[in-house]
């Protein structure tokens, strides 16, 4: 719990949409439950949902708006979250905060958390206009989130490009909506596709899973569950890695084949010819 | 899928959308990332040509100046090929775009590689030095 060692990773994508809030959620869930303090900062003032997602809506009280105008302890704006004590919520402001909030203002509120976690994640807005560059100026590492379609995938090298002038750093890849059947079908950018294009590293690969429609619904992270659903165990395996545990990434384009492969392999398997 | 999707697929008539993706990605980024309208990159490759031109007598119609992307590189590419080298180089500011008097031997020259540093063939010489020394004269 020292300054030094806490960890701050912006969470950013360019695009819209592509699942930046619901990693953050369930990053911030699933770190809590590796034991490690977390807090996670919305810095999407002017479209805020992180709260939304947590669960946390009902019990915002002041934000960082109220912290960095001093009226308030940083302690009494935080929102702990009540099965995992370990993570606190930092409410993003009221939208004309915008207007006057300078990268300096970010990074006050990111230090004030830092002194006080592990780890501080910033969900960054879309876009890369001020609010964008406010949050990275505030972060010292990244996570880029995209899905294999091709506006996310420029928007998200835009996205790197910046985050590279700015000395961020390392930037790592997620990987989100991944459907392996299409995949396998070459009918959808490949995983591999996708990494050579950006040339990052990958953290994480997310399944296309309909359980995270009704986790937000009910303003419960898949991470929270004690048997996650496909998603759910893919954000648990993006904490541990994000740890330093080694946990191998598997393809899903690779493990299972278009329907022609499939057809000759039975081909092969019940004939025995060739 | 649709069926007809799935028949071209099976045919191989249509690429599949995923390869299409790929390649016009790459594409699009390689513009993206370098920033450049191609009337600036023109204008860079007149001035690189001229600059080289004042060193070496390069052949102006095979030369290739262009932008790629590998790894979040992106490199200027030039292709300069070097019909041989000048003795004296040309001072500042004179093109020698056009210059007429080294037309008739660039066959003979063209082997002159840049390692290789100043060879000029006999028949050359003539040729190279009046146009240093014409050169430097205004």
């Amino acid at each position: 719990m020292t300054t030094a060692s806490a960890r701050i990773i912006l969470i950013c994508s360019g695009k819209g949409g592509v699942g930046k809030t619901t990693l953050t959620a369930n990053l911030g869930i699933a770190l809590a439950r590796l034991g490690k303090t977390v807090a996670v900062l919305d810095a999407d003032f002017g479209l805020r949902n992180l709260d939304l997602l947590l669960g946390l809506e009902n019990r915002i009280i002041y934000t960082a708006q109220e912290v960095l105008a001093k009226t308030c302890r940083l302690d009494q704006a935080l929102v702990k979250h009540k099965q995992q004590p370990n993570l606190a919520l930092l409410p993003a402001g009221n939208p004309r905060m915008l207007e006057w909030l300078t990268p300096e203002d970010m990074q006050t509120i990111a230090g004030l958390l830092a002194e006080r976690s592990d780890y501080v994640l910033i969900d960054a807005p879309a876009g890369i206009e001020q609010g964008f560059k406010n949050a990275a100026a505030a972060s010292r590492e990244a996570i880029v989130i995209t899905t294999p379609e091709v506006s996310a995938v420029r928007d998200a090298d835009r996205v790197i490009g910046l985050l590279a002038t700015m000395d961020v750093r390392p930037v790592q890849l997620v990987l989100n909506r991944v459907r392996p059947k299409m995949m396998a079908n070459q009918e959808m950018l490949a995983v591999d596709d996708v990494t050579d294009i950006l040339a990052l590293p990958l953290l994480g690969l997310v399944q296309e899973d309909e359980r995270v429609i009704v986790s937000t619904n009910r303003g419960e992270p898949l991470t929270l569950e004690a048997n996650p659903s496909p998603a759910g165990q893919a954000y648990l395996n993006i904490a541990r890695r994000l740890c330093g545990e080694e946990i191998p990434l598997i393809d899903p384009s690779k493990k299972r084949h278009g329907l022609r492969v499939r057809l000759i392999n039975k081909l092969r398997k019940t004939t025995g010819l060739f | 899928m649709t069926v007809l999707d799935f028949i071209n697929h099976l045919l191989r008539r249509q690429k599949p959308s995923g390869t299409m993706a790929r390649q016009r990605l790459q594409l699009v980024l390689a513009h993206d990332r370098s920033d450049l309208n191609p009337e600036l990159l023109d204008q860079m490759r007149r001035e690189i040509l001229e600059v080289v031109q004042r060193y070496v007598e390069i052949d102006i119609e095979s030369c290739d100046v262009s932008l790629e992307t590998e790894d979040r590189v992106t490199a200027l590419l030039a292709n300069l090929p070097i019909k041989r080298t000048r003795e004296f180089p040309l001072p500042s500011g004179s093109s020698a775009f056009g210059s007429g008097p080294s037309a008739g031997i660039a066959v003979a020259s063209a082997e002159i590689s840049v390692i290789g540093g100043p060879s000029p063939s006999p028949a050359a010489a003539p040729a190279e030095t009046g146009e240093a020394s014409a050169a430097s004269q205004p």
